[in-house]
């Protein structure tokens, strides 16, 4: 009924944006830091991206321009919460009004523009979405098996350790932070460039909130942020294929169905949690909270 | 000494913000809009926020005029009316359907300030709607589409599915249909307005399916850029979206608000604004066909203005019998055509499109 060779390239191209954003978003809390700016980094890449790609014509170029955008951004928040010790969820909500407004401004002279094409390929997906694709096992073999991946695990699960331990805390999570920017950046600019093909303010229209929803649904791992992704996108261009195939879908129902996934294995991983006493909810134990040193 | 400086520095700027509403004091007639997208949309939302420059135009300094933009659907919006009329503003326009139980909500707050609602039905003494027949514009380029379709599929990417957008689709698949009975109409529909992405990946997912030539009831022009690559067709939406013209967009529906914004407020500025319901079309010029461009066959162009101006003038109503329901009932019986009372209620396909209308 539908064709799977279509339809599964499109789901690719459709999770990319909150792949990028979440895999990001996933070092920044493993750090122990909950940035709540995603969507502002992410439509400050889009517009920072776009902008670049059409001034170079060169679209890999703008992916580059929108992963340095978003990590400037970022700094913002690096700065009130690393270095002034400011309340992380007001700050990170500070970044996604600041990130909208500040596009929206600098974007009113490239609305109406058309993004310079983008070769495909291979199976007629760009770069990007393979670069996408690749950064799930990179993030996973950083974060699990090597030094600097452990150090940045440790900062986030107890930073009074890590301290004690003599690693920088602060100079481990705004590096951390950065990447997240730059991730969220791409993720932003995948859309401006390889979905819409135009700018257009507010395009990223709560992204990056679905980015990090499935930082939680993926338990804090690389994998699960690829599952999580494909869900949210898959469920998205299923339901729209499904509608124009015809078939009578209850579009309301399926459209939440990521979202009550995430319920669940949140319910269910807490259930593993309280019965077993294995290895429970997978947030990092510093998550949110800042660090002072005292000594 | 400093800190005195300072608290007196302080008491005077004090004093000075306490001035300023005393200088603003004037007869100035503050008119506030809200906007469901940004203005820089390039559609719907672009297309108000021109009605609102033009009234600026025409009354200069007898108006002042603020919106707010990107106001979501739902309990927000009743917050951004609120902070409107509390701002001064004595006639509030709030452009979009699902703003309705908001304005209503507010302007019981309010019985001094004067709303107008775009596109609802639920009036009030001091609200009053105003909405355009899209349904006339879509009979146009659905019959353009219903030429230019090669594949004979053609597709809609549907907001809500709401009576305004329901009128569209009937519309443009019975004038598809008149000039080509082989025609297919698909559609999609992505709970929301204004969603580039999910927007693009809806002409997307219509592509895939096979059709060449779509039609959109929603705010962006990611639907046309999608279409660009794609070697699709498809027509500018609300705005006239000309910089993807000629192809793929072949036509457009424009909305043109500037006319019936300039009355209200020359009504509200004289004394005789009353609260009433307004829905004009093509002869009003509150919707205007775009420019059909060169990719259009000129006897299709042809057959297309002739429809237009049949419309404009009244001999001709899109919605003309005989025609039945999806369901296979009678609708309409030879001849007759709908009243403005079941148009602005209608909940039903008409005959032979096969998509449902989700509940």
């Amino acid at each position: 009924m539908i064709d799977l060779t279509t339809l599964i390239p499109m789901l690719m191209a459709a999770s990319t944006p909150i792949l990028f954003a979440a895999l990001g978003e996933l070092i920044v809390e493993r750090a122990g830091v909950l940035n709540l700016g995603v969507e502002g980094m992410m439509i400050v890449g889009a517009l920072a991206g776009f902008a670049t790609a059409v001034a170079t014509g060169n679209p890999y170029l703008g992916f580059v321009a929108a992963a340095v955008a978003g990590a400037a951004v970022s700094m913002v928040f690096a700065l009130l919460t690393q270095v002034l010790l400011a309340n992380q969820v007001a700050s990170g909500l500070a970044l996604t009004m600041f990130g909208l407004g500040l596009a929206a401004l600098f974007g009113k002279a490239y609305e109406g523009i058309k993004a310079p094409a983008m070769g495909p390929g291979p199976l007629g997906l760009n770069w990007i979405v393979w670069l996408g694709l690749a950064s799930v096992p990179a993030i996973w073999w950083f974060l699990n098996r090597t030094r600097p991946g452990l150090i940045l695990r440790g900062v986030g699960e107890n930073h009074d350790a890590a301290h004690g331990l003599g690693h920088p805390v602060r100079r481990v999570r705004t590096g951390a932070i950065a990447f997240g920017g730059a991730m969220a950046g791409i993720g932003g600019a995948f859309i401006s460039i390889a979905i819409v093909l135009q700018w257009t303010e507010g395009m990223t229209a709560g992204a990056g909130w679905i980015a990090l929803a499935i930082v939680v649904f993926s338990n804090w791992t690389a994998p699960g942020v690829l599952a999580g992704a494909w869900l949210f996108g898959g469920v998205t261009v299923l339901q729209l294929r499904l509608q124009a195939a015809g078939v009578a879908v209850p579009v309301q129902l399926l459209s939440m169905a990521p979202y009550l996934a995430t319920i669940l294995v949140l319910v269910l991983i807490s259930a593993r949690q309280k019965f077993s006493r294995r290895a429970g909810l997978g947030a990092p134990g510093s998550l949110g909270q800042n660090f002072h040193a005292l000594r | 000494m400093k800190r005195r400086q300072l608290l007196a520095s302080a008491a005077a700027l004090g004093a000075m913000s306490l001035a300023i509403p005393a200088f603003a004091q004037d007869e100035k007639l503050k008119v506030g809009f809200i906007y469901v997208g940004p203005v820089g949309d390039g559609g719907w939302t672009y297309q108000h926020d021109l009605g609102r420059q033009a009234i600026e135009a025409e009354y200069g300094d007898k108006i002042e005029t603020t919106f707010i933009e990107s106001v979501p659907e739902g309990a927000d919006a009743e917050r951004a009316l609120t902070q409107l009329a509390l701002a001064g503003n004595k006639l509030i326009f709030a452009t979009s359907f699902g703003f309705m139980d908001a304005v209503v909500n507010v302007a019981a707050k309010f019985p001094d300030v004067k709303f107008e609602h775009a596109t609802g039905y639920k009036r009030a003494d001091n609200v009053a709607t105003y909405d355009a027949r899209f349904y006339e514009g879509r009979a146009v380029i659905g019959t353009i589409a219903g030429r230019m379709t090669k594949s004979n599929k053609i597709g809609y990417i549907g907001s809500f599915p709401i009576p305004e957008v329901i009128q569209g689709i009937n519309s443009a698949y019975i004038h598809a249909k008149k000039v080509n009975p082989d025609v297919e109409m698909k559609v999609v529909w992505v709970y929301s307005w204004f969603d580039p992405a999910k927007e693009a990946d809806a002409a997307a997912a219509l592509i895939a399916e096979g059709v060449d030539v779509f039609m959109q009831h929603t705010d962006s022009t990611a639907p046309l850029a999608k279409a660009q690559e794609a070697g699709a067709l498809g027509f500018g939406q609300a705005s006239d979206m000309a910089n993807f013209a000629p192809s793929p967009r072949i036509s457009s529906i424009i909305d043109n608000w500037a006319p019936y914004y300039i009355k209200r407020v020359g009504a509200a500025l004289d004394g005789s604004w009353k609260s009433e319901g307004t829905w004009a079309g093509i002869g009003d010029g509150e919707v205007v066909i775009g420019e059909i461009t060169e990719t259009v066959p000129a006897e299709v162009k042809a057959e297309a203005e002739a429809l237009r101006d049949q419309i404009a003038s009244g001999a001709y109503h899109p919605f003309t019998g005989p025609l039945k329901k999806a369901d296979g009932s009678d609708w309409l019986a030879e001849g007759a055509v709908a009243s403005d009372e079941e148009l602005s209620g209608m909940n039903f396909f008409v005959e032979g499109i096969t998509a449902q209308i989700p509940q």
